[in-house]
């Protein structure tokens, strides 16, 4: 029997974020675009069970474009709740992810840099999909990578913040001013839960994550 | 429209191909031989697709979303006539993704905006003629081929687009998906565009856009699709 996966709750107020993202915006995202992932990803997976049990390999290879798809989708957009927070919040400050700091900037040479740098990333996607920060399993190093779509980070790249380029993210209140959405909400980063990620393993990305963890 | 609107750099590149003698004295008059790609006026009002595509959405689309591929177009391809300028091949290959991008989204939105039409001018409806027949041919009838469109326009993952191509090849239509601003070009020719940007409908329907798809229907411009057909 395939796992059943459900939305996480958001670990703040539909209208924490603002004014930097709406409660409109974040109400809409979570419980109706996050939602259609979790239920078209529990679909899939009902529906490779059946193949599986069927050894029928044409149809679960028909299914992997909607499981990357879907999965991809309730990844990125849990990674992205949780690595966002009340601008008022200590967990808002830089200072308390001292070490992932210290890295950007060995890295980029300053935080403002790498926004900058990030910003421009951001910018230059052509379509949906997300910016990340990410760190390389390997090396350690740090880079900035996007994702076309819902793919997720590729293996051997830690993610550690995602911002969601998805036109949903942002029109409601931004309109087609993306740059100043992509701009705004450096306020409301969990650099708390980013520093995590950053010094934890790859259990402290997925390991808490609502149901993820038993299929990553 | 392609006419004009693809017109552009073909002329600026065939002169920059006349020669390496002739490089410098092509270049010195390239601003003036290579003609600018252009905003095309809207065929009617940002009001007139309602209720099925809210005036507010048509002003930004067109006067924000389109304007900023013609912008960025514009400023690739001299970027590329400047890289073929300096016979450098990297840099023209690096251009590319953004030519096809930028490029494509003013082709597209040029097409798209000629394909639909407000209804009391003859928007929505079925097609006649020769559109008619060629969809019966490929799909069964009006009410399959519809079905089959908004379900290629549902499964599109991300941004993109569904057309009604015809295959050169062969002649017949088919639905067809691109990704982002992937244009129609090669084997097939673009019929009928549905563009399915979130942007596209976002502020009318936000996460419905299965409505949003239905809805369209009562503006398709079907004299627009059977011109492109011929
Ligand atoms: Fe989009
Ligand atoms: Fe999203
Ligand atoms: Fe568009």
């Amino acid at each position: 029997m395939a796992t059943k996966y459900t939305l996480p709750p958001l670990p703040y107020g539909y209208d924490a974020l603002e004014p930097v993202i709406s409660a409109q915006i974040m109400t809409i995202h979570h419980t109706k675009h996050h939602q259609t992932y979790i239920n078209t990803l529990n679909n899939a997976l009902a529906s490779q069970a059946v193949a599986t049990d069927k050894n029928d390999i044409v149809s679960q290879i028909h299914l992997q474009n909607t499981i990357n798809f879907s999965a991809g989708g309730h990844i990125n957009h849990t990674l992205f709740w949780e690595n966002l927070v009340p601008a008022s919040s200590p967990s808002a400050q830089t200072h308390v992810a001292s070490k992932l700091m210290a890295a950007i900037s060995a890295r980029w040479g300053s935080l403002e840099k790498f926004q900058e740098k990030f910003n421009a990333v951001l910018l230059g996607l052509k379509g949906s999909g997300w910016g990340w920060l990410v760190q390389d399993t390997e090396s350690g190093n740090l880079e900035i990578v996007t994702t076309k779509d819902q793919d997720i980070v590729p293996a051997g790249k830690k993610p550690l913040l995602g911002i969601d380029m998805w036109e949903h993210a942002y029109y409601l209140q931004y309109l087609n001013d993306k740059g100043s959405y992509a701009k705004k909400i450096w306020n409301v980063i969990n650099w708390k839960k980013v520093e995590e990620r950053f010094v934890g393993g790859s259990d402290s990305v997925f390991g808490t994550l609502a149901g993820l963890r038993s299929n990553m | 429209m392609s006419a004009t609107l693809l017109r552009t750099s073909t002329t600026a590149r065939s002169a920059l191909r006349a020669g390496a003698s002739r490089r410098a004295a092509a270049m010195a008059s390239m601003s003036f031989v290579r003609g600018k790609a252009t905003l095309p006026d809207l065929p009617y009002d940002y009001g007139a697709l309602e209720p099925s595509i809210s005036g507010k959405i048509m002003e930004l689309h067109h006067k924000n979303h389109h304007q900023t591929y013609v912008n960025s177009f514009n400023a690739a391809s001299e970027q590329l006539a400047a890289a073929e300028q300096k016979q450098d091949i990297q840099a023209q290959i690096a251009l590319q993704p953004l030519i096809n991008f930028h490029g494509g989204g003013h082709v597209n939105h040029t097409l798209f905006w000629e394909n639909l039409a407000p209804s009391k001018n003859g928007g929505g409806g079925e097609p006649t003629g020769k559109v008619k027949t060629a969809i019966e041919t490929s799909y069964g009838d009006f009410a399959s081929f519809k079905t089959k469109f908004n379900t290629a326009l549902a499964g599109i993952q991300g941004s993109g687009w569904a057309w009604l191509v015809k295959d050169n090849e062969t002649g017949q239509v088919q639905i067809r998906t691109y990704a982002n601003q992937d244009p129609v070009v090669g084997k097939y020719t673009p019929l009928l565009g549905i563009d399915a940007w979130e942007h596209a409908y976002y502020l009318q329907y936000q996460n419905r856009k299965a409505e949003y798809f239905s809805a369209i229907w009562d503006v398709i411009n079907w004299k627009a699709v059977e011109q492109r057909l011929k």
